[in-house]
């Protein structure tokens, strides 16, 4: 296992930015997510961090290693594709065991290895097959086994879940995190789902643009977001944002849309405090609105609406209100009637209320 | 029903229209003179090797059949040796001008083979090896060569790059990756076009019998004997030419249809 | 980098003659048109022009439509279609000078086709369908086996063309109750266009240049232009005569490409999907 840590990584494909400065460091034996939309450059990071890629600009180290410039198969990394890519004229054996005899181990040594990675994914019965007799998923443990068989400094997976239907899928999650925690290899793992990201990783890079637009926890990127990028990427429903303006009336500072006017503390109104930001983005979970005031001691905000749509799920109620136009998503526990097209007052849990900038999109609060 | 008996009956139309001629050549190869000449025998009263014999050993059909065999062995050599790569590098990299060079490479087979013929011949007389076999192997290898970089294309860009890329990963280079993970995966799609290559320098007449005076090739021998020789010599060096070409392509016919892109599912 | 072996050769051994092809062609005692000059005098051009284009226009399109309509025999699939598609694969294995052979093997004087039809006592005399005085008949043997040599080829095309027209149209066609020969006309051939394109350009291309088997059957009773750039070169001893006759049947075909290419494009802008 090792550390990882990139400096102002660039790639560019000609006028395309790919890359466009990732500085990122991975502790030893993490599991880290790189989250984000296609086009984001996820995959183009994973592949420079593999070697399968050439930088444009930048340094990427491995412990106190530079490894830059070396080929792939001087990294000691490991990859899981997308696909696969097991390699479809060799019996599931001699896939795993290639790696190994590439690099000229022996026989037993082989034997005992493959044996262990095989049993690891549970495929033993397996290793006499060729990949074209295998399901899907079987394939995918074949890959994940021939990955993790010669214990990589860092292993790569590129959205290995991505191929495989959604019951699998769930159930592959957590043995994939569950093999990390016991092998304890430095993971790099990619995908655009961010259930998955916020399930498997102990660290999360939200990705867009190029760019890593947050680097923390799944704690940190669900409740602090660093910008409206961030905030509307994570969480399903997705966050409501509402354009608001700020007023100062009597020393004190108010948000304003339409007939909602939003008190702020004084605490927060400090942090806000400037002439740019005279209008914001307010954003606000959908389980964050609720429909009666909660007993505990924060501030609501009432808002009222027309009930346009409601999904019951039966675990959650979605219901879609319409604010004077705009269109506003709150989530309930629980099975809750509601008619559509009656008005409803809902509550806002002020402290709970996230605000972005107009200007380049950063949270302030 | 009636479907039924339409396949039976365009099938018999279609395998008697096909393979006829060629029955006949054979049998005519093998039958003796005589008969042969016999306006009352249709069919031999008995077979004899005898043609065949004369024309493989007397009339040094042997050696021009040798010379065939060596002229198609090198040109495929040649070709593979340069197209493969060139193949790879037409799939693989992104480089500027690479649609010029394919589009060039599939322009030079809208130009006849004979139209190089003659200052080949010139060059040739220039580097000293005119009349060689070496010569009709290097003008066969102009015709080949951009059939192999076109099939070779097509063949390497139907295996997907992951599978090299997961030999790079797991300590194989570049170089060893295509060797030991993209070849024996291209291999049948590969023997399939070298089979056709062969056939194709194996056939071609026009060019062999320009290039060559003494070494001739089997079809070239053909031609510049064929008012001359009695006809059942000229059946027997016909039945020569086809049935080997023929049981090739036999064995290797399933390879074959997938290169043309069809099924037989 | 890798490609320069390629490259290199293809400049050395096509390029190079190409260039020294058309100089040939265009030098000549009197002037740059020379030898063209003299090639158009001689009756001989113009008559292999003509045979030229007389052939490929029976040929290319009677193959079409053997070509098509053994294919989709082929694709019904029945019991043992496999088998019947190498027979019919046959002809590609062999070169034009096989074909003549078993085509002379045939007409010939002595040939089968006049043993049998004397022994039935259909005829008196050997029926000649070679030698000078019976072109007509050469003429029609040539077509004959040029059919019965080059049809697979086109079939091929168009049987993998025919493969990958997806079933779901089809199955469409079915649903709304189209009868075979709308399926045929309406989805079949409109999907079938490129492959048909292909063939045909393919195919009108290698018919120019015919050469093997006519002047194996015929000799120089039927001039074509392949066959007169052969002769200027063989038997005249006249490199320049001959690349002419050569840039004249590239010429032509390159203007056959041409005009193929551009209906196919324009085939393409204006049809869109069915």
């Amino acid at each position: 296992m090792a550390r990882v840590k990139i400096e102002n990584l660039k790639k560019y494909f000609g006028n395309v930015k790919a890359l466009n400065g990732i500085d990122i460091e991975i502790k030893d034996g993490k599991f880290v997510v790189l989250l984000g939309p296609s086009g984001c450059g996820k995959t183009t990071l994973l592949r420079c961090i593999s070697g399968l890629e050439k930088v444009t600009d930048g340094k990427i180290f491995f412990d106190s290693v530079e490894v830059t410039n070396l080929s792939p198969r001087n990294r000691n990394v490991s990859m899981v594709f997308q696909s696969y890519a097991v390699w479809p004229h060799m019996k599931v054996y001699e896939n795993i065991a290639y790696p190994m005899r590439i690099k000229g181990y022996d026989k037993d040594k082989i034997k005992e290895k493959v044996v262990w990675a095989a049993d690891t994914l549970n495929i033993s019965e397996l290793l006499n097959r060729y990949p074209a007799q295998l399901s899907g998923g079987q394939r995918q443990r074949v890959a994940v086994a021939r990955a993790i068989v010669l214990e990589p400094a860092v292993l790569l997976m590129d959205e290995p879940l991505s191929n495989l239907d959604a019951l699998l899928r769930v159930s592959m999650r957590s043995e994939l995190k569950k093999l990390q925690e016991r092998i304890g290899t430095t993971t790099i793992y990619v995908t655009h789902d961010q259930v998955e990201a916020m399930t498997m990783g102990d660290e999360i890079a939200v990705m867009h643009n190029g760019v890593i637009q947050q680097f923390g926890t799944p704690e940190d990127i669900y409740h602090r977001p660093a910008n409206i990028f961030v905030a509307g990427f994570i969480g399903s429903p997705q966050m409501n944002f509402l354009e608001v303006e700020v007023i100062r009336k009597d020393n004190v500072l108010f948000l304003r849309n339409e007939d909602l006017s939003i008190k702020l503390p004084k605490d927060l109104a400090e942090k806000i405090e400037n002439d740019d930001n005279k209008k914001l983005i307010l954003g606000i979970r959908p389980e964050d609105i609720h429909k009666e005031k909660d007993k505990e001691s924060t501030e609501f905000e009432a808002i009222e609406g027309k009930v346009y749509f409601t999904e019951r799920l039966g675990s959650d109620t979605i219901v879609h209100l319409d604010f004077k136009g705009i269109r506003i998503v709150s989530k309930l526990p629980g099975d809750v009637k509601i008619k559509e097209g009656e008005n409803l007052k809902m509550y806002m849990d002020l402290g709970k209320v996230h605000l972005f900038s107009t200007v380049d999109g950063k949270a302030l609060i | 029903m009636i479907k039924k008996v339409f396949i039976v009956f365009v099938s018999i139309l279609v395998i008697v229209w096909f393979l006829t001629p060629v029955v006949l050549i054979v049998l005519a190869s093998l039958t003796p003179s005589e008969d042969y000449y016999n306006q009352n025998r249709i069919l031999p009263r008995k077979l004899t090797l005898d043609h065949l014999y004369k024309l493989f050993v007397v009339l040094n059909g042997w050696r021009a059949t040798l010379n065939s065999l060596q002229v198609a062995g090198m040109a495929i050599g040649l070709s593979f040796l340069t197209g493969l790569p060139a193949g790879y590098v037409l799939t693989r990299y992104v480089f500027p001008g690479k649609n010029a060079i394919r589009l060039s490479i599939l322009l030079t087979r809208s130009f006849p083979t004979l139209i190089i013929a003659v200052p080949l011949i010139m060059i040739y007389l220039k580097l000293g090896i005119s009349d060689t076999l070496f010569s009709v192997a290097l003008a066969h290898t102009s015709f080949i060569l951009p059939f192999v970089v076109l099939i070779t294309t097509s063949i390497l860009s139907g295996i997907s790059v992951e599978y090299e890329e997961a030999g790079m990963i797991f300590g194989l280079s570049r170089f060893g990756a295509f060797m030991r993970i993209t070849l024996p995966l291209a291999l049948p799609g590969l023997a399939a076009s070298a089979i056709f290559a062969f056939i194709m320098s194996w056939n071609e007449v026009f060019i062999s019998s320009i290039l060559t005076f003494v070494n001739r090739t089997l079809p070239a021998q053909i031609l510049n004997t064929a008012m001359t020789s009695p006809d059942y010599f000229k059946f027997a060096a016909g039945t020569i030419m086809a049935i080997p070409a023929m049981t090739f392509i036999f064995f290797t016919r399933k390879y074959l249809m997938s290169m043309w892109g069809i099924s037989l599912k | 980098m890798i490609l320069l072996p390629t490259i290199v050769y293809l400049i050395a051994f096509l390029g190079y003659p190409l260039i020294q092809t058309f100089i040939l062609a265009f030098t000549s005692e009197s002037g740059t048109f020379g030898n063209f000059q003299r090639l158009m005098d001689t009756g001989d051009f113009w008559k292999a022009l003509k045979n030229t284009i007389l052939i490929t226009g029976i040929i290319v399109p009677l193959q079409l439509v053997l070509a098509i309509a053994l294919a989709l025999f082929v694709n019904m699939r029945f019991k043992g279609y496999s088998l019947i598609l190498y027979i019919i694969s046959i002809p590609l294995a062999l070169s034009d000078v096989s074909a003549a052979l078993m085509s002379y093997n045939i007409f010939a004087p002595t040939g089968y086709l006049n043993k049998i039809l004397l022994k039935l006592g259909v005829l008196d005399r050997p029926l000649y369908f070679f030698g000078y005085m019976f072109q007509n008949r050469e003429f029609w043997v040539i077509v004959l086996t040029e059919v019965w040599r080059a049809t697979p080829l086109v079939f091929v095309i168009i049987l993998a063309g025919l493969q990958s027209i997806n079933k779901e149209y089809l199955e469409a066609a079915d649903v709304f109750g189209f009868s075979n020969w709308q399926k045929l006309r309406k989805i079949i051939l409109p999907l079938l266009k490129p492959s048909i394109m292909s063939a045909l350009l393919i195919r009108t291309l290698f018919a120019f240049q015919i050469f093997g088997v006519v002047w194996l059957l015929a000799g120089r009773d039927i001039l074509i232009l392949a066959g007169e750039a052969y002769y200027w070169h063989n038997n005249v001893n006249d490199p320049h005569m001959s690349s002419a006759y050569a840039i004249v049947i590239a010429s032509v075909s390159l203007a056959i490409s041409w005009f193929y290419i551009s209906i196919l494009r324009s085939k393409e802008l204006e049809g869109g999907q069915k």
